[in-house]
């Protein structure tokens, strides 16, 4: 007999050495919507990449669909781990694309565990790795030192994290107590407890401050260049997409409109056509052009969700 | 524990004794005590005030008026002493009220008390109470309900699973070793482990079919199997003996002595008179140990990865997928576990009674369980004992109401819920502290119901 294959294990790849995630023909229906159809991008390493669009695009139904909460009707999503080789992520069972994979998410609407301090937060993040130091807690039930030792070192991990983003004083709060933009930065800690290959971040900056945005972007910005981790990011907030992404997908009713550096999406006409819902030859009146701040900085893609409706 | 809102430590009724705002009404509180008077009166007219009474083959209606004017009197002073004191309620508090305070320094001397009350439970049979047979047999009980609130605490107050059949593990527990004393003449000793891996086995086999469910469902299933574990164990005469139930189960022994008179036996042993308590007395260090057991077991177990696992289980499950944390594994470990402790118990339960039968393994057990689960607030371990002893202790010292207790003991549990919907001690504290030396000085106090 055949020895059975792990077949989300593929023997080999055809995508390139640089790309961490490669989304090919990815296409989600629910009955006869289609949420996203044949979409295809590339990831890479180092980098942060940020799918914006309008509401209802299709974004996180990419998420869940790369995070195992759904599975794709067609299409093959790829995530070139760099340690442990090529994943068939659409072909793992949800929990398994985190333990494996290590492909970590956040939500959208914010999912901590409230009820629990923010230190044990962290060391829920580590329970695999726990879990294989305490043989299945059955060690730390003996009260024996391997279990000790791994959870101090998770406790290292999570100080590590918590000294970053200035939490480490409010360690033994209950998370549901934080203010709601140290949640969000919380949430962030969590989801690099696991150690991930590939950090996908549901809207992180929604319902921040400006400077809290900054504060977001400069954390992001580590995470890709100090922890050397790809980031994938939904975002609404324009000032963190062109201020820190290196690589911009645009979505529009689940279909791909344009993919590249934020200056040339920026420009993109498909992209203005997707946000303002003008033809390209109309002229845009000029008080929109100023409250929109089309010629400034933000130009064509500042988000305005009056225009796609 | 910890949150912006107010302080413990704020200085106890410093809002208490402030002025009254505006005075009272007098003409208001009398004119509103007359309507709630007025309405009482009408209510009460025809079913106070009068009454049939049967004389001979004649029925007579009689006016009974000291009765009227009685219901009519209490709801006037009632009401009026309430529309006197509503303004003091009304007023926004500054702070957890005195009891807030008190139960929260009993959760923070928890280790204190935990230890005393052991103390306690241990002379107690060496006191003068300890010769009281009742006394002994009702802290027996008490305890398997402590034990059994504490297994079912793995479920429903840890991973957040809510079991409305747990009383199928206990009865489980109880036909283990019914069954196998019986026809193969084995020991309690070697049935009570075996009985909790029979009972985990089953926790098991209940976890599967209900993986996918949550909240209502999975209460709704569980229920069912509670009831099918029971309607089992009616109908399959031949192997239960069906509604008749067990009869003759081995009594306990010393680690294989015998608690009989003669040579040889426990009494004989230790140069004992022989005496019926000490069976009874052995029986209640027993429970009180596997009780003990079971809350060692579940206070280390919630400081390692797979009680982790359960807490973040109970707060958000979709979360912990993102995690990599396999929930089948977390959810099938919390049933396999509780229902080992309700095995454990279930065994000890029928070698104290020495007769089973499935009469002891209605819904309303379960129902009881659960209760002192959420009475005692969801996974605290000293809410259990309290809320157990609440429920175990109370119907026993209102046995002089007869007919009444029921209906006073209901009513102390909806009062309690009214008062602290989140249990007793709905407290929780983390199971690892980053600042463990500051702990102390910093511990504020959420608002109740927040």
């Amino acid at each position: 007999m055949m020895l059975m294959r792990d077949l989300s294990r593929p023997l080999e790849t055809d995508i390139p050495a640089d790309a961490l995630l490669e989304v090919q023909h990815l296409t989600m229906r629910f009955g006869g919507l289609v949420a996203i159809d044949d979409l295809s991008f590339t990831a890479r390493k180092n980098e942060i990449t940020a799918i914006i669009g309008p509401n209802g695009a299709g974004k996180t139904t990419v998420f869940n669909c790369l995070t195992g909460f759904y599975k794709p009707t067609v299409g093959r999503l790829t995530l070139n781990h760099p340690d442990k080789g090529p994943f068939l992520l659409e072909r793992m069972e949800g929990f398994r694309i985190a333990q494996k994979a290590d492909v970590a998410r956040t939500f959208q609407n914010i999912r901590l565990f409230s009820r629990m301090s923010v230190l044990e937060n962290l060391i829920v993040a580590q329970h695999n790795r726990l879990m294989k130091a305490s043989a299945f807690s059955l060690a730390g039930l003996l009260f024996m030192k391997r279990y000790a030792k791994a959870e101090k070192e998770a406790v290292e991990l999570a100080k590590y994290w918590l000294d970053k983003v200035g939490l480490y004083e409010r360690a033994d709060w209950d998370a549901g107590n934080l203010p709601y933009g140290d949640q969000r930065r919380l949430e962030i800690c969590r989801a690099m407890c696991i150690q991930p290959a590939l950090l996908c971040l549901d809207e992180p900056a929604a319902g921040l401050n400006p400077r809290e945005s900054l504060e977001l972007n400069d954390l992001l910005m580590s995470i890709r260049d100090d922890e050397g981790i790809g980031v994938l990011l939904i975002e609404h907030d324009m000032s963190v997409v062109m201020q820190i992404s290196d690589h911009i997908v645009v979505l529009d009713y689940g279909r791909k409109i344009a993919d590249g550096d934020p200056l040339a999406v920026r420009t993109d006409p498909a992209v203005i056509k997707a946000y303002l819902g003008e033809d390209e030859d109309e002229a845009i009146p000029e008080d929109i052009v100023q409250d929109l701040g089309l010629s400034t900085r933000t130009g064509g893609t500042k988000q305005g969700d009056g225009g796609n409706a | 524990m910890a949150g912006p809102e107010a302080n413990v430590t704020a200085g106890p009724d410093s809002d208490g004794r402030a002025p009254m705002q505006g005075g009272i009404n007098l003409a208001e509180v009398v004119k509103e005590s007359a309507i709630a008077a007025g309405i009482a009166g009408l209510l009460s007219l025809p079913l106070l005030g009068l009454h049939a009474a049967n004389v001979g083959a004649q029925l007579l209606l009689r006016t009974r008026w000291e009765l009227f004017f009685a219901a009519v009197a209490v709801v006037f002073v009632g009401r009026f002493v309430l529309a006197l004191f509503r303004d003091r309620r009304k007023r926004p508090s500054h702070g957890p009220s005195a009891f807030d305070r008190t139960l929260h320094v009993i959760h923070e001397r928890m280790l204190v008390i935990g230890i005393v009350a052991l103390v306690a439970a241990v002379i107690l049979p060496f006191t003068e109470w300890g010769g009281d047979r009742y006394i002994i047999y009702t802290a027996t009980t008490f305890l398997i309900y402590v034990m059994l609130g504490w297994g079912l605490n793995i479920v429903v107050g840890l991973a957040g699973l809510l079991d409305l059949g747990y009383v199928a593990f206990y009865a489980v527990g109880a036909y283990c070793y019914a069954l196998i004393a019986t026809h193969f003449g084995w020991s309690f000793w070697v049935v009570l482990p075996l009985s909790g891996l029979f009972a985990a086995f089953f926790g098991v086999i209940l976890g599967f079919p209900v993986l996918r469910l949550r909240g209502d469902y999975l209460a709704i299933v569980t229920l069912g199997f509670g009831e099918i574990v029971r309607v089992i164990l009616i109908n399959w005469y031949d192997v239960t003996n069906g509604p008749d139930g067990i009869i003759g189960i081995p009594r306990i022994t010393f680690f294989g002595i015998e608690f009989r008179r003669g040579e040889g036996t426990f009494a004989d042993l230790f140069g004992l008179d022989f005496s019926a308590l000490h069976v009874m007395v052995f029986l209640y260090f027993v429970i009180l140990v596997l009780a003990v057991i079971t809350n060692l077991f579940t206070q280390r177990m919630r400081k390692l990865p797979t009680g982790r696992a359960w807490e973040a289980l109970r707060e958000d499950e979709i979360a912990c997928r993102s995690l990599g944390i396999n929930p089948t594994n977390v959810k099938l470990s919390a049933f396999a576990l509780g229902a080992m402790f309700g095995g454990f118990a279930g065994s000890f339960f029928s070698v104290r009674a020495g007769f089973i039968s499935p009469e002891s393994f209605t819904f309303i057990e379960s129902a009881i369980i659960l209760a002192i689960v959420v009475l005692g607030g969801m996974g605290s371990q000293l809410g259990v004992v309290i809320a157990a002893a609440f429920v175990v202790v109370m119907p026993e010292v209102f046995r002089q109401f007869e007919q009444y207790r029921m209906l006073m003991f209901g009513g102390a549990m909806v009062l309690i819920m009214v008062w602290r919907p989140r249990g007793l001690l709905a407290f929780r504290s983390p199971t690892i502290l980053m600042h463990p030396k500051d702990g102390k000085k910093t511990i504020v106090l959420k608002k109740e119901g927040a």
